[in-house]
């Protein structure tokens, strides 16, 4: 170490404040110059948390199933009534949907429908909630040889969740569809009139550009549309909900608040190429450009 | 001597990583900001020698990049709350715990603002300032149970005099 004057270390030491501070303002810069910079640094650091928060998930998992349990057994009886109604009900639903099954693939049969090829996916451990104030993302954990890609869609067992937005070695970061920053092409599905979901950060996202004269239902499904080819048709993604103030918010299918497993889907669409992906296409040369 | 001298910088650092892990509590991007700042706000006014700048340029990366933010928000936030903490520390680490409770409870609130504004400024976007506003409050809340557990740990552990 070098020895300096104790007027030197102090003027030195005054001096390290204001410096740092024009630092961050220079990281701001930065960040905002090359995007890629900021992702790449945060994916290596959630590469190298990623199995960490993933060993951490389990016995923190199990912690809220014991406690979920606890509380479950003081509603046994109710929610033991509300369940053997809904079942009966869902069973005249069955019914229903098995007819409709059966006419749709005899009509499908006759029209000489080519269905659309099964999506193959992986299915992934959300070990961190990883949006910080102003944004919604989750991280999820993947293993080291995996074959997940920028753009692809997740969901878990109810609806649509988001797209992967940054991509490590080990994990994953998934935008969801509550972020500001998430537009989704959407139809509603009463009046098939097409509109755009857009996030607030809040739990539910609104609804936009609805075409005139056909405004959203209160309680009418939401599902993405194949309109710029960044999601398929037909995922669910949620129900319209009017708040007080008129305004259609869609409450999410997905359980956005307390995911624990989602799907990621490949449906092998690159209608919105995220920026790496767009060089990467550019240096393999215009016979892969899409 | 050295592990003392950063015990407030280390734990400070765990502290940002527990509030990351899955514990799926209610708001807990909200808690890990003021987790953050009551702790640089602590250790810069009562033991700034443990707290240098370097160290909280450090912590201020670290929670950014656990984030989505725009990079530098969080760095600038603490820097800022580092500096006020260092120029009240003559006036503040004199007076009553009620009082510091107080002024951080104004560093709050404007830390939040800061950070409100540089991620709008970033994001070319109004964001809702609700969250914001929450996480001052949290860290209002939070920053008495904080500050006698680190006044233990100060007097304690991290005593650089006891080593």
């Amino acid at each position: 170490m070098i020895r300096l004057s104790i007027p030197v270390r102090q003027a030195l030491a005054k001096l390290t404040l204001p410096l740092l501070i024009a630092a961050a303002f220079g990281l701001m810069l930065l960040g905002k110059a090359d995007a890629l910079l900021a992702e790449r640094a945060r994916m290596a650091l959630a590469d190298a948390l990623a199995p960490i928060f993933g060993v951490l998930a389990e016995p923190l998992s199990t912690v809220r199933t014991v406690s979920d349990d606890v509380e479950e057994t003081f509603s046994l009886y109710s929610e033991n009534a509300r369940l053997r109604e809904e079942n009966e009900r869902l069973r005249r639903w069955q019914a229903v949907a098995l007819a409709l099954e059966a006419e749709n693939t005899t009509l499908k049969a006759n029209l000489q429908w080519i269905p659309d090829p099964a999506p193959s996916f992986v299915s992934a451990h959300v070990v961190a909630d990883a949006g910080g104030v102003y944004a919604r993302a989750v991280l999820l954990s993947i293993g080291p040889n995996h074959s997940v890609q920028k753009g692809q869609i997740a969901l878990d067992e109810r609806g649509l969740v988001g797209r992967v937005t940054e991509l490590g070695s080990r994990s994953a970061r998934v935008l969801l569809i509550t972020d500001i920053n998430s537009r989704i092409p959407v139809v509603l599905e009463g009046s098939r009139a097409r509109a755009m979901l857009v996030g607030t950060n809040g739990p539910r996202p609104r609804l936009i550009y609805w075409p005139e004269g056909q405004p959203p239902a209160e309680g009418e499904h939401v599902v993405t549309s194949a309109e710029a080819n960044a999601y398929p048709a037909g995922l669910p993604v949620g129900i319209v909900h009017y708040t007080g103030n008129k305004i259609a918010e869609v409450e999410p299918a997905a359980r956005l608040d307390r995911l624990e497993v989602v799907r990621l889907f490949d449906y092998g669409l690159h209608g919105v190429v995220p920026p790496e992906s767009q060089s990467s296409l550019r240096a393999a040369g215009p016979e892969r450009r899409r | 001597m050295a592990a003392r001298r950063g015990f407030p910088g280390t734990t400070t650092a765990l502290l940002l990583l527990l509030t990351a892990a899955p514990l799926a509590l209610p708001g807990q991007a909200e808690l890990q900001a003021s987790v953050a700042l009551a702790s640089v706000f602590f250790w810069s006014l009562f033991r700034p020698d443990s707290m240098p700048p370097a160290v909280v340029f450090a912590l201020g990366l670290l929670a950014d990049l656990l984030g989505y933010a725009p990079p530098g928000v969080e760095v600038l936030t603490l820097l800022v709350v580092h500096g006020l903490a260092l120029r009240w520390r003559r006036v503040l680490a004199r007076q009553g715990f009620l009082l510091v409770w107080l002024a951080f409870v104004g560093v709050a609130i404007g830390a939040a603002t800061l950070q409100w504004m540089l991620t709008s400024l970033l994001s070319v976007r109004l964001l809702p300032p609700g969250p914001g506003l929450f996480e001052a409050a949290i860290g209002a809340g939070l920053y008495p149970a904080l500050a006698t557990l680190l006044t233990h740990a100060h007097q304690t552990l991290a005593e650089p005099e006891q080593a």
